[in-house]
């Protein structure tokens, strides 16, 4: 079964803004299976948490397939306090033009101007993300609206649908930003991966009190029981630090991981950044992710979940 | 696996590295063919022929090299291995990409030069009709961050175009297409590439 991915809420933002790069009669633009197939690139692959281009040409020669350009990582967002917006365009810009890999940025949740910007700088896609400050505190953005495509965060299968069905053509469980701690990680995924094989063995009458419970639209609910997996790709985020960290996700069923403040963080991001990358290919054999985890150096310090209080809190919390 | 179809008793492998390898194992498992994953030189072994997937070029490229893969592949590619490439899998095929990276070496297997992102970012990113040479039907047409096939060799064919430009081409066993295919359900270049290799198979013969 196939649900409404045939791009019938493309968006209709007018193809005036942008140059037409074959002819416009026939060629479609911002459709749902353009922007849920540049995920489909990405899968296996790490995108790495930069903050400027120096950083960014180290995360490409190591392998990224995407950067996230953001001022702070989540690390020092947690450490620094205060709010954590959309970073500054002429940043994102000096890393657009430092590599050829696609350029990703944050904006706040339900910050739906900061999406515009975004777009207006022609990021490849944008994260309505919980580590940056909430803007709304009971709407996420109409994602439908973009021709950009968007990533969102997700604890559990409810939220993740409910972020499909406002349009993102991309999950990430959220684990636990900037703690360098795996276990929130581990909780999402495995939260979202468990709910998705329980769909699997309903009937078909069951399904639609299934979608009251997850608050989830019955059709996205339906298509989950019936693929056994989400109808967009799904990373995982939010507390990896290590290769064995990244080839646990991927061995969790996950497409990919994002590494936020592991590498920069760490003592050795040359190293540690391509270790991970090669351990996100090579997850399932173990001699591989053995030999690339020799000698990375410190890792970074690590957070414990249950005293982050006076760090910046919960972030995964943020967002519903 | 299916009883019939054009892929029985052939062994394709799909890169399996980065990108989008499933869609081609899965639209080859539905033609019939054994499709398998190709991470390390040892899964080379017995193949008709190879398939490399879209994903994102720069990162294929490097872990052609930390697999150990690239020197296997080559060797079986001189030695006659077809192989077809979307998207990414174009750009490691071609003779020369612009706009790559300085260090990107493509495997120059097909005479075709390709730009990378040629059509330009994501938000260029389009859907559109590519009109096979002989069918009269066009098939659907995704173009992620494609790259652009702005020359073609001699000797080398266009099989498919839009707006009268090349999106994908073929010589010998060798396919490229700067679409995804392997997104669409449409398998009739899928279908296409197992004819070619039918075709090299029975020379070899």
């Amino acid at each position: 079964m196939s649900i409404a991915y045939d791009g019938s809420r493309a968006s209709s933002d007018g193809d005036a803004d942008f140059d037409c790069c074959v002819g416009c009669q026939v060629a479609e633009y911002g459709t749902m299976r353009v922007k849920s197939g540049l995920a489909e690139m990405l899968k296996g692959g790490v995108i790495m948490d930069v903050v400027n281009a120096e950083q960014a040409k180290i995360a490409e020669d190591a392998g990224a397939v995407a950067v996230m350009a953001l001022e702070r990582v989540p690390a020092d967002i947690r450490a620094d306090g205060g709010v954590a917006r959309m970073s500054d365009p002429e940043m994102i810009v000096g890393i657009q033009e430092a590599v050829t890999i696609p350029v990703m940025a944050k904006a706040r949740i339900g910050h739906f101007v900061e999406a515009q910007v975004l777009q207006a700088l022609e990021v490849d896609y944008i994260d309505e993300s919980e580590v940056l400050t909430p803007a709304d505190e009971a709407h996420h953005i109409d994602k439908w609206g973009f021709r950009v495509p968007f990533v969102c965060g997700a604890t559990n299968l409810g939220e993740a649908l409910r972020r499909i069905a406002e349009g993102a053509a991309m999950v990430r469980s959220k684990g636990e930003a900037g703690t360098g701690n795996v276990v929130e990680a581990v909780r999402h995924i495995r939260a979202i991966r468990g709910e998705i094989a329980r769909l699997t063995t309903l009937r078909p009458e069951e399904l639609y009190a299934a979608a009251k419970n997850l608050q989830a639209p019955y059709d996205l609910v339906r298509a989950c029981a019936e693929e056994g997996r989400l109808p967009v790709v799904l990373f995982t985020a939010g507390g990896i630090a290590t290769p064995a960290d990244a080839a646990l996700m991927m061995q969790l069923g996950s497409d990919g991981v994002f590494v936020g403040s592991g590498i920069f963080k760490s003592g050795d991001p040359v190293r540690r950044a391509r270790a991970i990358v090669e351990a996100t290919t090579h997850f399932a054999d173990a001699a591989v992710v053995a030999e690339v985890s020799k000698n990375l150096g410190e890792a970074m310090v690590g957070r414990e979940i249950s005293q982050l209080d006076g760090h910046g809190g919960l972030l995964q919390t943020r967002g519903w | 696996m299916s009883d019939g179809g054009p892929g029985v008793g052939l062994r394709i492998g799909v890169l399996a590295l980065q990108g989008a390898f499933r869609e081609h194992v899965a639209t080859f498992r539905r033609l019939g063919a054994d499709a398998v994953e190709v991470r390390t030189p040892a899964d080379l072994t017995g193949l008709d022929a190879v398939v490399l997937p879209g994903g994102e070029s720069t990162v294929i490229d490097r872990l052609l090299d930390s697999s150990g893969l690239r020197e296997p592949l080559v060797a079986a590619l001189a030695g006659g291995l077809p192989a077809f490439g979307t998207c990414a899998g174009l750009i490691v095929l071609s003779a020369a990409a612009e706009d790559g990276r300085s260090d990107q070496r493509p495997l120059g297997l097909i005479d075709v030069t390709a730009r990378r992102n040629g059509y330009g970012r994501q938000v260029h990113s389009f859907e559109a009709p590519v009109q096979l040479d002989a069918d009269g039907d066009p098939m659907p047409g995704v173009f992620i961050r494609a790259p652009r096939i702005v020359r073609v060799g001699e000797g080398v064919e266009v099989v498919g175009t839009l707006d009268g430009e090349p999106v994908a081409a073929a010589a010998g066993g060798i396919m490229v297409a700067s679409f995804h295919p392997e997104l669409t359900g449409d398998d009739r270049l899928h279908r296409r590439f197992l004819d070619r290799v039918r075709v090299v198979r029975a020379v070899a013969a």
